[in-house]
């Protein structure tokens, strides 16, 4: 009788060990699940949103002369109570005067006809590429993507080279005789242009490169057998299904060319005004980090728009 | 009368009759390889007729010839008398199929059938009417509204039949059609695009590597083999009287026997075969010398099993041990050790139950086959 309820008591203390060690384990591998999901939550946290944060806070501030230059979010007063002090006067400041809303808008034009143009000249090339044998097609991505190799900064140089008054497209045309005074091209937003279609149109041809290679084309086969001509084809069938390429590569394009510093200012010289070209001026110049900071959370947020439609529209397609 | 009322049934039997699709010698070359070589092909309106052959006999590629996706490097093809050759794909009478259906994903079942009324500018309500009829046909009018990846492989198929049906084409070409289904599935369908091609009248083009789709399906078959066409006839003359050991070999089984012909009469012919020693008669005559070496196809349910010995002896049968048994429920199928080294394949209804576990044959066991006169094909190829 006794026994029995030892081997009991016994059983039942071995049950709960084992019990305890598979929680545990549970508990390590749920640890490891945490951890490894955890990583990239952190480093976006850091790097991300932590100094926007900050930029926001500067953005609050008011210009003072010290180091650093701006006012104090928080601060005690003498008396001991702690002061909160938030300024907008920098964001009422770019909504008066003029000159920064006609960057704002210069720089999102230019931007958007940017992207257009990448797409026009992408769109083609990356077909091309998906169309071609699997070698040449290698060859042809590794093209796309030489460029990268040379620093942008010596590339962006280089075009400067290009297209000065002297430069190598000028004195070309004029040997052959076809001009007889340099036409202009640097420091016009021609260049601007030519510079950052460029740079991004790589990152146009990239993401429509990944989405055309999944493209049946046997999908193309059936429309043709249905009595679609290649130009309906491509508006009906392939049109449609390489959008979502389309979006991404020209969000690829967009967001960075509308805050674009460097091109504006060595192809564009004082003549194109861009937002970038302002932030640099407000930061280094004029030294005035809160209107600086002000107008980099506006750019933030005009920027933060298409992405939330982009978003939408994927989140929407992963639905139906 | 009589024959007149059958040749409407089997146009290929007229002399008279125009070819509804004509192949003429048509050749396709991919850089030094030839798909399709030199064939010649006649197909006659309202037949369902089957490409049938393994992969890379070049069936697909004459499909693709007869839809406009491929060229041929030579030859021509004529289409309801029409020459082919300049016509594009888009302009063409016939529709096809594909093998991996090639439904556009981004539209819905209605939108995929209604594509290519629209390219042919029929008026709006007209598209609504007969793409709602055709979904009713194959049964999809409850999923009109879903895309494709929202069906199941045998929905899909139907949304991919009913597309290329609605243009109303004066040929359907069919590749691989029930390639993807499973064996239930497989049937089923069988037997509706029989009844489609029956109520539509429409002339089907079927590509199939599936023999016994092709034998269910078609009113001809057409087997083909590196790029030529080894046989071409009814379901019925391509299994009772192949002309070649491929094609015997190819549509169902057949046990192969090598020997020569040893007396040629002019009622009949024997052949003497050494493994196992055995001498067939065949019931007709034949205009092949003494000497010449055959070879001898006898379809394993064309054997007839015992373990007593047959009333009569001498030609067409053989004595043997029974070396493995497959019951497959309706029927048994029986490996018969014949001879040194040959195994003969047969297969035997099982028209009574077998007592307990007694089978009325079993491993083992000393049989006796035999088969009929007229049930061996002789071939010279």
């Amino acid at each position: 009788m006794n026994d029995n309820a030892t081997a009991a008591v016994d059983r039942s203390e071995r049950s709960s060990m084992r019990s305890l060690t598979a929680v545990l384990m549970q508990r390590i591998q749920s640890g490891w699940k945490t951890l490894v999901v955890g990583i990239p939550n952190v480093w976006l946290l850091v790097f991300f949103l932590a100094p926007f944060f900050i930029v926001l806070k500067i953005s609050l501030a008011e210009s003072i002369i010290a180091s650093p230059p701006f006012s104090p979010l928080v601060e005690w007063s003498e008396e001991g109570a702690l002061i909160l002090q938030v300024i907008f006067d920098n964001f009422i400041f770019l909504w008066e005067d003029d000159l920064y809303f006609n960057t704002y808008v210069n720089s999102i034009k230019i931007a958007i006809i940017s992207t257009v143009l990448c797409l026009i000249v992408g769109y083609p090339i990356a077909y091309g590429i998906v169309r071609s044998s699997s070698t040449t097609k290698n060859i042809l991505l590794l093209m796309i993507i030489l460029p990268f190799w040379t620093s942008f900064l010596l590339r962006v140089y280089a075009w400067m080279g290009l297209l000065a008054d002297q430069g190598t497209i000028n004195s070309f045309l004029i040997w052959i005789g076809l001009i007889e005074k340099p036409i202009r091209m640097l420091y016009t937003e021609f260049a601007v242009y030519v510079g950052i279609v460029y740079s991004y149109v790589p990152f146009m041809i990239l993401p429509l490169y990944a989405n055309m290679e999944k493209l049946d084309m046997s999908l193309h086969e059936a429309a043709a057998d249905l009595g679609a001509r290649p130009m309906t084809t491509f508006l009906t069938v392939t049109l449609p299904m390489t959008a979502p390429g389309i979006l991404a590569g020209s969000l690829l394009v967009f967001i960075p060319a509308a805050g674009e510093f460097v091109i504006p200012d060595l192809l564009g010289g004082g003549n194109v005004l861009m937002i970038g070209r302002v932030l640099y001026n407000e930061f280094n110049s004029n030294h005035d980090w809160p209107v600086a900071a002000a107008v980099a959370i506006v750019l933030l947020l005009i920027l933060v728009i298409p992405m939330m439609l982009y978003q939408h529209i994927q989140s929407k397609q992963a639905e139906s | 009368m009589s024959q007149q009322a059958d040749n409407q049934d089997r146009p290929w039997l007229d002399p008279d009759a125009e070819p509804f699709i004509k192949v003429q010698g048509v050749t396709k070359k991919f850089g030094p390889f030839t798909a399709v070589d030199n064939v010649d092909l006649q197909i006659y309106r309202g037949e369902l007729f089957c490409l049938l052959g393994g992969s890379g006999c070049g069936k697909t590629t004459l499909l693709r010839m007869l839809a406009g996706f491929e060229t041929p490097t030579s030859g021509t093809i004529y289409i309801d008398g029409a020459e082919m050759s300049q016509v594009p794909p888009y302009e063409r009478p016939v529709n096809m199929m594909f093998q991996s259906y090639a439904l556009f994903p981004h539209m819905t079942v209605e939108q995929n059938v209604a594509y290519g009324l629209k390219r042919d500018g029929v008026a709006k309500a007209d598209i609504a009417m007969r793409v709602s009829e055709m979904l009713k046909m194959v049964e999809l009018t409850p999923f009109s509204k879903r895309k494709p990846h929202q069906l199941s492989g045998g929905q899909r198929q139907r949304v991919a039949l009913a597309r290329a049906l609605v243009k109303q084409p004066k040929v359907l070409l069919l590749d691989e059609p029930l390639g993807a289904l499973d064996k239930r599935l497989r049937e089923q369908t069988q037997f509706e695009l029989m009844n489609i091609q029956d109520q539509l009248g429409i002339t089907f083009v079927v590509v199939t590597h599936d023999q016994e789709e092709a034998m269910t399906l078609s009113t001809r078959i057409a087997v083909m083999d590196e790029g030529r066409f080894v046989q071409i006839g009814t379901p019925t003359e391509i299994y009772e009287s192949p002309d070649t050991r491929f094609v015997a070999d190819f549509i169902g089984s057949a046990n192969m026997f090598e020997g020569r012909i040893v007396e040629n009469g002019a009622d009949h012919v024997v052949v003497r075969v050494s493994d196992p020693r055995i001498e067939f008669f065949i019931d007709h005559g034949m205009s092949i010398k003494e000497g010449t070496k055959v070879w001898i196809a006898v379809r394993p349910e064309k054997i007839k099993i015992s373990k007593n010995a047959p009333t009569e002896s001498g030609a067409n049968q053989i004595q043997g041990t029974v070396l493995g048994v497959g019951y497959l429920g309706n029927l048994s199928t029986y490996r018969v050790q014949a001879g040194s080294a040959k195994v003969v394949d047969v297969t035997h209804p099982n028209q009574s139950r077998p007592k307990g576990d007694r089978h009325a044959v079993d491993w083992d066991d000393q049989v006796y086959l035999s088969w009929d006169p007229s049930s061996a094909v002789v071939l010279t190829k």
